[in-house]
């Protein structure tokens, strides 16, 4: 596979064909503060990434990326470039709208933020918004990605109640259907289960292991058992740079470098 | 050795001394109030009747009567209504959404919160100046609406934009990450939530233009009208009719002025009743303001 690539890795080439999306000597900075330093990774297709690291390493800065979130506020700017696969656009380039890239990705937020509107409008909000309006298939839609999110069962007797009387965990699972409802090319979690209780927590968690099959997701979590358990590959951040990645397993296993190690054995962090 | 008692009783006796301060200021505003109607209604009760609301206003007090000064109150609010609110709600989502933070924004703000201490007389000034002398639009009800709108519209802002801000960045972040445009945003989020704020934002806007009398005797609003506005609406097509707007007017504010400057304790009784039917419709508006609220924010959690 051959991709066009403007600026030389500073890894061994890597199979493109693999990979939804590659990040390059990425650079991040609010305003004054140098928040990402010459990040590179790769995001394989159809799999769990998961960022790692103590508060304030970047790693939802990096998530936050994938979607150009940043650009929302003033003074924000990005140096190199995400390939997104098989599109082999950059996702940080000045000339691709913010929008194509959020009607591309699905995003969950840290906190359940569920629109105060009903069930059925919050997972056909992106739906809506891509002027999708049959009823058919919006309502074919919605029972799809409520299914995935396994909140079906609990929801489809009251579609149209309003969705901030759910309970949280049901919100935030609320939030993840609705961020698969536009079949999305990528799904970033940012620490989907951080409010989140132990049960529900399981729940959010099965919903990743089976999802994996049709969607890459990345995901950040300041729980390292969390990542144990679901992350195929997992990135290790330490202010603002890419300690270590690789394959789950050898991080956590066998990490190559001690910061790693430290911070996995809670010495710090 | 630390006499615990006696601290826990001094500090006891000081929260009873605040509270019982604290209830008596709080009684100022309630007992002035409560004064006022009681000595309204005492005044001006024995007056209100079916006569004295359906007739003109008269050189004999016992025929005069409020119907061109309320109707010509209605129709004046709602001209301010109808320019004020969508004003000042495209300015406040302005102000909070699109414009930049830069010292022009800066200077804005500071105006518009200047342009609400403003004396409304100064209004009246500016619009008699500009829309009736400039613009040769008259002594009319849609002059009187546009100067009470001028003078409303900071508290129009000000409420949109705080009820704006008051929507947590986290259903906005969600809305954006979905891909919305800015306008899908506003028009499908900040604007519906922020609506129990707009609405509260509008009726302190109205209840503090059906009482001001200084702007609008100033742009030469007549006390004696004996006659109502055509009306809005018409048999033949098409139905409706802006005649109205080009009329001449009084409200109820200048109409009670006017007969408190009589001399005939008669007609001081037509204005004390003229007052209890303007905070009436005060209350009104203030009454259906809280429904609104309540019916808009129950749907409402972050």
């Amino acid at each position: 596979m051959s991709t066009q690539v403007t600026t030389p890795l500073n890894d061994p080439p890597r199979v493109t064909s693999e990979l939804k999306a590659d990040v390059r000597r990425v650079n991040f900075h609010y305003g004054e503060r140098h928040a990402l330093k010459n990040i590179s990774l790769p995001v394989p297709q159809r799999s769990v990434t998961a960022m790692i690291g103590p508060s304030g390493c970047g790693k939802s800065t990096l998530l936050r990326c994938f979607n150009r979130m940043h650009d929302l506020y003033p003074g924000n700017r990005y140096e190199g470039e995400i390939i997104l696969h098989p599109s082999n656009v950059n996702i940080l380039s000045a000339t691709i709208d913010p929008m194509e890239m959020r009607l591309k990705t699905g995003m969950v937020f840290q906190k359940p933020n569920p629109f105060p509107k009903s069930i059925f409008e919050n997972v056909a909000y992106g739906l809506r918004l891509r002027r999708i309006n049959d009823r058919k298939v919006l309502q074919e839609k919605v029972e799809q990605s409520l299914q995935a999110a396994a909140l079906w069962d609990e929801v489809k007797d009251r579609l149209n109640h309003s969705a901030v009387k759910l309970s949280g965990g049901q919100q935030q699972r609320l939030c993840v259907a609705r961020a698969l409802a536009t079949e999305p090319e990528l799904l970033l979690l940012d620490e989907p289960t951080s409010a989140l209780d132990p049960i529900a927590t399981s729940k959010i968690e099965d919903m990743i292991f089976a999802l994996k099959k049709s969607v890459t997701i990345l995901i950040v979590t300041h729980n390292m058992e969390q990542a144990a358990r679901i992350a195929d590959f997992t990135a290790f951040m330490y202010l603002g740079e890419l300690v270590e990645y690789g394959p789950t397993a050898q991080i956590f296993q066998n990490p190559k470098n001690p910061l790693t190690e430290k911070y996995l054995t809670g010495t710090f962090g | 050795m630390l006499d615990s008692s006696r601290l826990i009783l001094r500090g006891k006796r000081q929260d009873a001394i605040f509270n019982i301060i604290g209830i008596l200021f709080t009684l100022v505003g309630i007992v002035t109030l409560a004064i006022l109607v009681v000595d309204l209604m005492i005044d001006g009760s024995p007056r209100l009747s079916y006569q004295f609301m359906t007739s003109f206003p008269s050189r004999r007090p016992e025929n005069a009567g409020i119907l061109s000064a309320w109707v010509g109150t209605l129709m004046v609010i709602s001209v301010t209504l109808a320019t004020a609110v969508p004003i000042g709600v495209a300015a406040a989502v302005y102000l909070e959404e699109y414009a930049p933070k830069n010292w022009v924004t800066t200077l804005i703000e500071i105006n518009i919160s200047n342009l609400a201490g403003v004396p409304s007389i100064i209004y009246g000034l500016m619009a008699l100046g500009l829309l009736v002398y400039q613009f040769k639009l008259g002594r009319s009800v849609l002059v009187g609406g546009l100067t009470l709108a001028l003078l409303v519209l900071p508290i129009v802002i000000v409420a949109t934009r705080e009820a704006i801000r008051s929507i947590p960045g986290s259903i906005r972040e969600a809305a954006y990450a979905a891909g919305a445009t800015k306008w899908q945003v506003i028009r499908y989020h900040l604007i519906p939530y922020s609506m129990g704020g707009i609405a509260t934002g509008t009726i302190i806007a109205m209840s503090r233009a059906i009482g001001e009398t200084a702007p609008l005797i100033t742009i030469g609003a007549l006390a004696y009208v004996p006659f109502l506005p055509p009306p809005p609406v018409q048999s033949t097509a098409p139905f409706v009719n802006a005649e109205w707007l080009h009329s001449g007017f009084t409200v109820l504010p200048i109409q009670m002025f006017n007969w408190v400057s009589r001399p005939q304790a008669k007609f001081h009784e037509n204005a004390a009743a003229t007052g209890l039917v303007l905070i009436f419709f005060t209350l009104a508006i203030n009454g259906v303001a809280m429904y609104l609220r309540y019916r808009i924010r129950k749907n409402l959690k972050w």
